[in-house]
């Protein structure tokens, strides 16, 4: 019996009986769709976070931030000095691994003010000016401020796009990009002039999105614009964060909000920093690095450790367990649905050739050997399983393009290759596992009792 | 040489620790070109013996040789095989594919034995001709009477031209007039040259063959053979 013969006949079988194939091939189309959706869902995620990842800086940066002091250390932890600009000093000089230093000292809480609108940036900042290489910050416009405008602690600022978009309006609104650059704010009152703006920071995704917004036709607003109530699209969170945030000199920030205010200075007098970040020169020299920045901060806290370091690499790595253990349990569920549905095809074979045991006794009896039965009920089993595969496949597609325009724009779901064929080739293994028992059933039965067979 | 040649055949089921003797000790000769009928009451052991000359069984002990080969030994895919070029079954309920049509149904043998389409088609209309089927080639066997169900079966039988045509209580489905018109195109084909074993409960059907093969208990209780008596090979047709 030639394959073309077995697999035409597998086709009209299932043709004969489409509603109860129908049935048996949802197992295998749910758990191949849930297997291709998740997996794009997952794929979507990694793509974002890594995105943020690269936007929030390299791997080579090191936050160094105020912390407990260990339990041995507790009876000493009124004595904690805190991360000091003392500190920047003493690493400047002390720690050769390190290449870059940037002091940050937030102002938490800040609200900016300008023609009567008001917004509360995600960072409001002293830093020096090294901190626009360090968090990977551009200049669109205007410039950053330098250390002549530190010495002085003069009012300058430099604003993200975020903080653009709602005190003189964004682009969308307006028509056309605002500039603010010389126009005077408020932050927290004190008057600041704007001196420079960050360039708009976005994901591929958002860019494209906006690209292809912007060369869509505008649709001809009539009537008075008014608030719809909602926000506007911030798009990707960690991207509107970066967005969102204000630099200012460090020592503009220490004379103008902290200076004499209680608790703005440690233990030994030097202005406390909110966080401190510093470059390592080269990945490979991290361990190293960490060791050099903990001894000489050990001698600046006087041997207190009440700091503790924050590396990239940790964040990275929460990605990655993230996404193993989204795909994990994404892949179990998926799993368990195509087993189901692999239980399913075998459940209706069996069930069918009970019902044409006699079939098989003609077969048999016009000359049918005991491979080819099997094979055509092995091969009714593997095409229930891939033309369920191929559904699945389809149904997939409507699945993701669902769950896109579900969830946030910052990650939307991609469909791989990959998991496609892998999906489809875990099908027709099910197919295959599934109609092997029902096939090997089918083919022993012996001709004089299957032709009996009422 | 004879076509099928049994020598000591029998063939013993055991049922629950007893053992029942289907067959007993059977030996026969058929020839090519006879018109034989197997005749005994239910549980004689007839069925038995058609199966095993019939290549659907195998005995428990003695020898079969059918067409020069020794087949008591054969494995099942073996015995497949020689089914499927050498023997056609007509059965008692027709034994057609519900799903297929008449033209498929008759090809099914066909199919097994790896002819190309074209040729099957072909065979299959040509058998179908040869039981005047020809024009209800695309019909569902539902749709057909009983005769004309019984026609297709023996196309298919007679498809893969084997060397003998086993038929089974032919006519037992069937009212006696169609059974007649049945019996009659078996002694037409018997006419052409074909070796058909007819199997039967039924002496007045198994007075339409020459020879006549009687089995009580599992043996050959009595034999009515015309050539050894000298009688005419052809008996006159049925009215």
């Amino acid at each position: 019996m030639s394959l073309w013969n077995v697999v035409s006949v597998g086709f009209k079988e299932i043709w004969a009986h489409k509603f109860r194939s129908l049935l048996t091939m949802l197992g295998i189309i749910l758990g191949v769709s849930s297997l291709v959706a998740m997996s794009a869902l997952v794929k979507g995620m990694e793509i974002a976070q890594k995105e943020g990842l690269v936007a929030i800086g390299g791997l080579q940066k090191v936050r160094i931030e105020a912390s407990e002091v260990p339990i041995e250390q507790r009876h000493l932890a009124d004595q904690a000095v805190g991360i000091t600009i003392n500190d920047v000093h003493a690493l400047r000089h002390g720690a050769s691994l390190v290449t870059a230093i940037s002091p940050e000292m937030r102002l938490f809480g800040a609200t900016l003010s300008a023609r009567g609108k008001t917004f509360r940036p995600f960072t409001c900042a002293g830093v020096w000016p090294v901190a626009l290489e360090m968090s990977e910050h551009a200049i669109a416009h205007g410039r950053m401020f330098n250390s002549i405008d530190d010495e002085m602690a003069r009012s300058v600022c430099v604003i993200g796009t975020a903080t653009r978009d709602e005190l003189f309006g964004s682009p969308e609104e307006v028509g056309h990009e605002i500039i603010p650059i010389g126009e005077t704010i408020l932050i927290n009152r004190q008057p600041f002039t704007i001196i420079g703006m960050f360039q708009h920071y976005e994901s591929d995704q958002e860019r494209r999105e906006r690209e292809l917004a912007e060369l869509q036709p505008k649709p001809q607003m009539t009537g008075p614009t008014r608030s719809r109530g909602w926000g506007g699209r911030r798009g990707n969170f960690i991207f509107w964060l970066k967005n969102a945030t204000v630099y200012v000199p460090l020592n503009t920030m220490w004379m103008k909000f902290r200076a004499g205010m209680p608790g703005t200075a440690g233990a030994t007098g030097d202005p406390t920093l909110s966080t401190l970040e510093v470059k390592i020169a080269d990945i490979e020299t991290m361990e190293p690095a960490l060791q050099q920045i903990r001894n000489v901060m050990l001698t600046t806290h006087k041997g207190i450790e009440d700091f503790s370091f924050r590396t990239q690499e940790e964040w990275a790595e929460n990605i990655n367990t993230f996404i193993r253990n989204t795909r994990l349990s994404g892949g179990m569920i998926a799993g368990i649905s195509l087993l189901v549905g692999g239980i399913g095809i075998m459940n209706i074979m069996l069930a069918s050739i009970s019902g044409r045991i006699r079939e098989i006794g003609i077969r048999k009896a016009v000359g049918a050997g005991t491979g080819d039965i099997f094979m055509q009920i092995l091969v009714e089993s593997l095409v229930i399983a891939i033309l369920g595969g191929l559904a699945g496949l389809g149904a997939s597609y409507l699945f993701v393009q669902l769950i896109g325009s579900l969830s946030p724009d910052a990650n939307p779901p991609i469909i791989t290759a990959v998991a496609m064929s892998v999906a489809f080739a875990a099908s027709v293994g099910i197919g295959i596992l599934a109609g092997l028992f029902p096939a090997f059933k089918a083919s022993r039965y012996h001709p004089i009792q299957a032709l009996r067979y009422e | 040489m004879a076509l099928l040649e049994l020598r000591n055949v029998s063939k013993i089921y055991r049922l629950g620790g007893e053992e029942i003797r289907a067959l007993d000790d059977v030996s026969l000769d058929i020839d090519e070109g006879q018109f034989i009928s197997i005749i005994g009451p239910s549980g004689s052991g007839k069925s038995t013996l058609m199966h095993i000359l019939g290549c659907l069984d195998t005995p428990s002990t003695g020898t079969i040789r059918l067409d020069g080969m020794m087949i008591q030994d054969a494995s099942s895919r073996q015995l497949a095989q020689i089914r499927n070029r050498k023997i056609g079954f007509v059965f008692q309920f027709f034994n057609l594919l519900p799903k297929l049509n008449v033209l498929q149904n008759v090809e099914l043998p066909m199919i097994y034995s790896g002819i190309p389409a074209r040729q099957r088609r072909e065979q299959a209309m040509a058998a179908l001709r040869m039981v005047e089927m020809e024009n209800r080639a695309k019909h569902r066997p539902s749709q057909l009477s009983g005769g004309q169900q019984q026609r297709t079966a023996i196309a298919r039988a007679l498809v893969n031209d084997p060397k003998i045509v086993f038929a089974d209580e032919p006519t037992g489905n069937l009212d006696s007039h169609t059974g007649e018109l049945i019996l009659q195109m078996f002694s037409r084909l018997s006419r052409e040259g074909r070796t058909i074993i007819l199997v039967t409960h039924d002496p007045e059907i198994a007075a339409v063959t020459p020879r006549r093969i009687e089995i009580r208990d599992g043996r050959v209780a009595h034999q009515l053979d015309p050539t050894l008596a000298g009688l005419n090979r052809f008996p006159t047709a049925v009215s």
